[in-house]
């Protein structure tokens, strides 16, 4: 008698379970690779709402999307983001993405100006890769009561403010201290040797201003927390970061560096082996609206490419955004031209050597 | 009748080894063979690679790369003799002074900081030594300090957080060892004029070398293979082999590298293991068994 309804018990259980996984299964889910905040919970409660597609989020970065769909030969996701200026180099080198059909895509959510250049930007043998989402710019964070006189990258290396500076071991750390320096890596793009030489003077000075940086962050919150504990006042840093500090202590802002902003612009992109084209359209489509993109600014702290996106937003960002790029600032930005393929592995071997610096 | 007997066990034990087969051949031994595949191409154009030996040639030409494993290996040496230091006297209490619950008890709480995953023990190190943390603050209000202590990213720190980490993986075989000495030994060392040094170094080393051996080798291959402790609690001069490997193949998309890397870091650290029982004259399977 028990075995009898100890075996009714698991048939039931099991049935059960059947069910549950064939229904998990009917429904469409979306496995989206993004950024921490581009992908609010609230957003994906109202897409699945409205189409009743479930949305997987996996936050990531630049490095790791690409790392991560080359593993796979480009499966495993079903919409990724990486930025417009790494989507060229990485599907010439490794072809993880599908082109985009850009007539599932509504244009007339764009600003136009926006949509073109990705498209431009992220075209491979005739076909474009990526359409545009987020933007925003690597800038300078500053307390201005205690480091005022910060304006410029190099600023960071004054000995006033040793071991109270940080900034990120990436490729925009070496780009944007080019710049500070009078040099234009973005002109040397197809020069691997002038490249070469401006990376060289540029790890001269990354390796002469080493005894002034606390740490080397690596999250956005990570450096949030050192500077909200006042113990960093001055970073390159992510401008939406400086804007979030700045809500609950107002000496810290977000400067335009002098020698200019490094404007980036994150995309969609298709992996080459995604399994909800469809899912992945109905999104981008949907963040796009004005008053979703608005939610997005909100959550991650930058505007979007949306269209009258930004009218959505609360003053107090719109205030921020102004204060740190006057007109002029705007016109200064240096936005990243696609990465020919072959220079990061140059500019590898000069943050090796600076890490490695005494 | 016997025959069929005897194929029935043999069945049996194929079956109960299958598993195990199949973990080591799908999830080691495959995934090395193409690791190693890996490690012998070189990028020559984008999407084109050639075969060669360039990748190992990298470690030995570029000073960064073997210095980075030097100092790692140097530093995991260290880590585990302080280690040994640290851990031998608090096993030979447990193991030796304590009977009953007490023992079990200190044995209890040797383990419950693995209770909490490592990242957050690590970041409960971050928020006890960094600059507005717990221990600075603490300096100042007692007047060791007039502003504010910085106890992050040095390598005492590194070393710190790696000996906390591997405390347990030392003390639990010294612990069994030490429990198998026979008490009545040491009484003798005693009742024949011994002192404790002498005690010690006669008697209840020589018998507890398998356990510290055992010990050292779980140590030192933790150590080095770890990556949280020395990227989160070194902060900018932190150089450790593992975050190469990391940053090979993940922020530089140079996994041929990486690869050649990794087969290094297997075979070399296989070498000081080595190296470790020959200077000790033990074997691997004294230890082990």
């Amino acid at each position: 008698m028990f075995i009898k309804k100890g075996k009714l018990l698991t048939g039931i259980m099991l049935g059960t379970g059947l069910i549950l996984t064939t229904l998990q299964t009917n429904a469409e889910t979306l496995r989206l690779l993004t950024w921490g905040g581009y992908a609010p919970e609230k957003v994906v409660e109202m897409f699945k709402a409205e189409t009743g597609i479930k949305v997987e989020v996996t936050n990531s970065n630049n490095e790791e999307m690409i790392s991560k769909l080359r593993a796979t030969g480009g499966a495993g996701f079903d919409l990724a983001q990486p930025s417009q200026d790494r989507i060229a180099g990485a599907q010439s080198e490794y072809e993880i993405y599908k082109p985009i059909d850009l007539s599932k895509v509504d244009a007339s959510k764009f600003i136009t100006s926006m949509l073109e250049g990705t498209k431009k930007n992220t075209t491979v043998d005739g076909k474009v890769y990526g359409v545009p989402h987020v933007w925003g710019t690597s800038a300078l964070t500053v307390n201005t009561k205690v480091a005022p006189d910060v304006k410029d990258y190099l600023d960071l290396c004054n000995p006033k403010y040793a071991g109270k500076v940080s900034y990120r071991m990436k490729r925009p750390t070496l780009i944007a201290f080019a710049f500070a320096m009078g040099l234009d890596p973005f002109a040397a793009y197809g020069d691997t040797t002038s490249y070469k030489m401006i990376m060289d003077k540029v790890e001269a000075k990354l390796i002469e201003c080493k005894p002034n940086v606390k740490a080397y962050w690596s999250g956005g919150d990570a450096l949030i927390n050192l500077i909200r504990s006042d113990e960093v006042v001055a970073a390159m840093a992510w401008d939406g970061s400086g804007w979030k500090v700045n809500a609950e202590k107002p000496e810290v802002k977000t400067i335009a560096p002098t020698s200019g902003a490094l404007g980036w612009i994150d995309t969609f992109a298709l992996p080459k082996k995604t399994k909800a084209e469809n899912a992945a359209y109905q999104w981008i489509n949907f963040v796009m609206r004005p008053e979703i993109a608005a939610m997005i600014t909100e959550a991650a702290g930058n505007f979007t490419a949306a269209k009258d996106g930004d009218k959505f937003v609360e003053e107090s960002k719109r205030m921020r955004f102004q204060e740190t790029f006057p007109a002029a600032a705007i016109d200064n930005i240096k936005w990243y031209p696609p990465v020919p393929a072959g220079l990061e592995d140059m500019e590898g071997k000069v943050l090796d050597r600076v890490q490695a610096a005494k | 009748m016997s025959l069929s007997l005897r194929s029935a066990v043999r069945l049996n034990l194929i079956l109960l080894l299958i598993p195990v087969f199949l973990w080591l051949l799908l999830l080691i031994i495959l995934p090395h063979i193409d690791m190693l595949l890996v490690s012998t191409q070189v990028k020559v154009r984008p999407r084109v690679y050639e075969f060669s030996f360039a990748n190992y040639g990298e470690f030995f030409s570029e000073p960064l790369y073997w210095r980075t494993f030097a100092r790692t290996a140097i530093m995991s040496i260290a880590a585990t003799l302080l280690t040994l230091v640290i851990a031998f006297p608090v096993a030979y209490y447990i193991a030796k002074m304590l009977r009953g619950r007490m023992k079990s008890f200190l044995f209890l709480l040797c383990l419950v900081p693995f209770w909490v995953s490592e990242l957050v023990r690590t970041f409960g190190w971050m928020i006890l030594l960094r600059e507005s943390g717990v221990f600075s603050n603490l300096f100042q209000w007692i007047g060791f300090a007039d502003g504010p202590v910085e106890m992050l990213y040095n390598d005492a720190t590194i070393m710190v957080g790696l000996i906390y980490t591997s405390m347990l993986f030392m003390v639990v075989p010294l612990v069994t060892i030490l429990d198998s000495l026979d008490d009545s030994l040491v009484e003798a060392g005693y009742d024949l004029g011994g002192n404790a040094f002498t005690v010690l170094r006669t008697i209840i080393i020589p018998h507890a070398m398998p356990g510290i051996v055992s010990g050292c080798i779980v140590v030192f291959m933790l150590t080095l293979g770890n990556y949280l402790t020395p990227v989160l609690l070194g902060g900018k001069d932190s150089l450790w082999f593992t975050a190469q490997i990391y940053t090979q193949f993940i922020t530089r998309f140079n996994w041929e590298l990486g690869a050649a890397f990794g087969f290094l870091l297997l075979f070399l650290s296989s070498m000081i293991v080595w190296m470790g029982l020959k200077l000790s004259r033990q074997t691997l399977t004294e230890t082990m068994g």
